[in-house]
């Protein structure tokens, strides 16, 4: 049954799943290592397991602040996007008026240019409205961003909704929003789940708008406060480890919970293109 | 849709549309769902966009409400008009040639090495089955982590006195240690060789999406008549799988232009401006000096390459997906 083709096979793919995983498994382990032993063995096994490190960032009321603010950030972004991109893209998938098509390229606009392109105007713009140092100045130009992307879905998963359900609650009398919110919304959960996954992973990762919008310590998003404790600890690798490993474990943890709902948006962005 | 596309036409042509579209409560609901989504997306990528463009030919610092309104205390504008110069002046900057030849490489490495890879691999695991499924897992993982997560791992795992190049230095025996991220050439390819790490499992996802939904008789047939599997790959599931490739290309090109997260946590542009990208050379020269115009020149430039691709690529390979 196995013959040498597959253990090629697997070989070659076991040397790339090690090139993944050393990196990692060093980076989880080093947190319990002391810096002289990182120094001399930095990708074995500690000989002791030192839990001060991750003992101290977890006893850190900033680590918790940091999480907590990349958790709102993420969240408030991802309803914003989900939602009102889910009602733009209704309105363009239920009715062909004048303009509509050109409305709807408009926004396509966003999935053409990187959007690190505007970011000196985008700076004074946030400024201007004193978002400057909130979560929402994070937000609001995530979401526009975002936006693009998830008309973009929602518009094709939409149109391919069976007429026949939208005449038959027209009969019944239901308008059209209320037919979004009753029939449309619910009959999309599983396009609604990928975009948000994949909203969400975006912004929890996000590097570059919290670093210009957010200045205040008290609102910095875990991104910002790992490249600060690196800043800190320059000598001590093992307590950036520790940090970075403390928040990678939430991310893979959702990583496992909501891959289904990932592969099935890379799916979809493949079959439709 | 027909039902609503009945509706539209047979309201064009007549003369109460509006009060035939307010009836229906297609006009209330076009009013209440578009709005949020329009206004959002024009102050916050429209609009500045479009005051780059503006911005790009003075010199301003950015304070005041624009570089051309009358400063009432000093009797000045707040900026100075300078023309061109910005842009003559990003040209003529070797750590911007630098820039976008990093940019250019970036791209050009994620074409022609990292998709091969992602494309061979997607072959490998591309059929359904227990142990496929984890390696498809294990090798999306970096995908989903942060950029400023990978890019610490890997300054450690290429720091001299402590990871892989300590490793190396001891091996090759080496007097000093070797730090890669300090070096000239050496600090870029090391970013080159993470953005293969962390991307090619999301092009493989997109490849694998792809293999799947190409019929499976069509393999089973061509594998009776006797082709081998670099056959069936070469001669059925790539040229099958062009459109999933046109994606990951697009995708590639236009994050290559993008990469901003990476670099600073593993070299900050350094050493010596050698490793920065477009977007850190942006974020170094333009907002990190408080120079509006500079960096929006720089950002006009960066908006025309994307959109030029954009363009370019929808109407030539594209075309007709």
């Amino acid at each position: 049954m196995y013959d040498w083709k597959d253990a090629g096979r697997i070989s070659v793919l076991l040397f790339v799943s090690s090139l993944i995983l050393i990196p990692l498994a060093a980076t989880v382990l080093g947190g319990f290592k002391t810096s002289g032993e990182l120094r001399v063995s930095p990708f074995g096994i500690p000989d002791q397991w030192h839990m001060e490190f991750y003992g101290e960032i977890f006893a850190d009321a900033n680590f918790w602040r940091y999480l907590w603010n990349s958790l709102l950030i993420s969240l408030l972004t991802v309803f914003l996007t989900v939602f009102m991109g889910a009602m733009a893209a209704y309105a363009f998938a239920q009715v062909r008026f004048f303009g509509s098509e050109f409305l709807f390229s408009y926004m396509l606009l966003g999935l053409m240019f990187p959007f690190a392109a505007a970011i000196m105007p985008l700076f004074l713009t946030v400024r201007d409205l004193g978002l400057l140092d909130t979560p929402w100045g994070v937000v609001l130009p995530q979401v526009a961003f975002g936006l693009a992307f998830s008309i973009m879905f929602f518009r094709t998963f939409f149109s391919q909704m069976p007429e026949e359900l939208f005449e038959a609650a027209r009969v019944d009398g239901c308008g059209y929003i209320k037919f979004f919110f009753l029939f449309t919304l619910p009959l999309s959960t599983p396009i609604l789940a990928t975009i948000a996954t994949f909203v969400f992973v975006q912004s929890w990762n996000n590097y570059l708008l919290p670093l210009i919008m957010l200045n205040d310590r008290a609102g910095y998003t875990w991104t910002l406060g790992a490249m600060d404790y690196r800043g800190e600890y320059t000598a001590e690798w093992n307590r950036t480890l520790a940090f970075v490993s403390a928040t990678l474990a939430p991310a893979v943890v959702f990583f496992l919970a909501a891959q289904k709902y990932i592969v099935a948006g890379l799916t979809g962005g493949a079959v439709k293109g | 849709m027909v039902t609503t596309t009945d509706y539209a036409t047979q309201a064009t042509l007549k003369p109460n549309v509006f009060r035939r579209m307010w009836t229906d409560g297609q006009l209330k609901m076009l009013l209440i769902f578009l709005p949020p989504a329009l206004l959002v997306f024009t102050v916050f990528v429209i609009l500045p966009m479009l005051q780059a463009g503006f911005f790009a030919p003075y010199k301003w610092s950015g304070y005041g409400p624009a570089p051309w309104v009358l400063n009432e205390d000093t009797g000045r504008e707040f900026g100075r008009w300078v023309g061109s110069q910005n842009f003559e002046r990003m040209w003529g900057h070797s750590a911007f040639q630098q820039a976008f030849e990093n940019t250019l490489l970036v791209i050009a490495v994620s074409l022609l090495i990292q998709l091969p890879i992602a494309l061979f691999l997607a072959l490998l695991i591309y059929q359904n089955s227990r142990i496929n499924t984890i390696f498809r897992l294990v090798f999306f993982l970096p995908y989903i982590m942060a950029e400023v997560a990978t890019g610490l791992i890997f300054s450690f795992v290429l720091d001299g006195n402590y990871g892989l190049s300590k490793w190396f230095s001891d091996l090759m025996g080496y007097e000093t240690a070797f730090f890669p991220l300090a070096e000239k050439p050496w600090a870029f390819y090391s970013i080159l060789a993470v953005i293969v790490w962390k991307y090619f499992g999301f092009h493989m996802m997109i490849y694998i999406a792809g293999l799947q939904s190409i019929s499976k008789e069509l393999i089973e047939a061509a594998r009776i008549d006797g082709a081998t599997a670099t056959q069936r790959a070469f001669f059925i599931q790539i040229p099958l799988l062009w459109p999933a490739i046109t994606i990951s290309i697009f995708y590639s090109v236009l994050g290559g232009l993008q990469v901003f997260d990476l670099v600073m946590p593993m070299t900050a542009g350094g050493p010596s401006n050698s490793s920065h990208t477009l977007v850190s050379y942006l974020y170094n020269f333009g907002f990190v000096r408080l120079n509006v115009g500079f960096g929006s020149a720089v950002g006009v430039f960066l908006f025309a390459v994307g959109v030029v691709f954009a363009l370019v690529y929808r109407n030539t390979v594209q075309r007709g997906q």
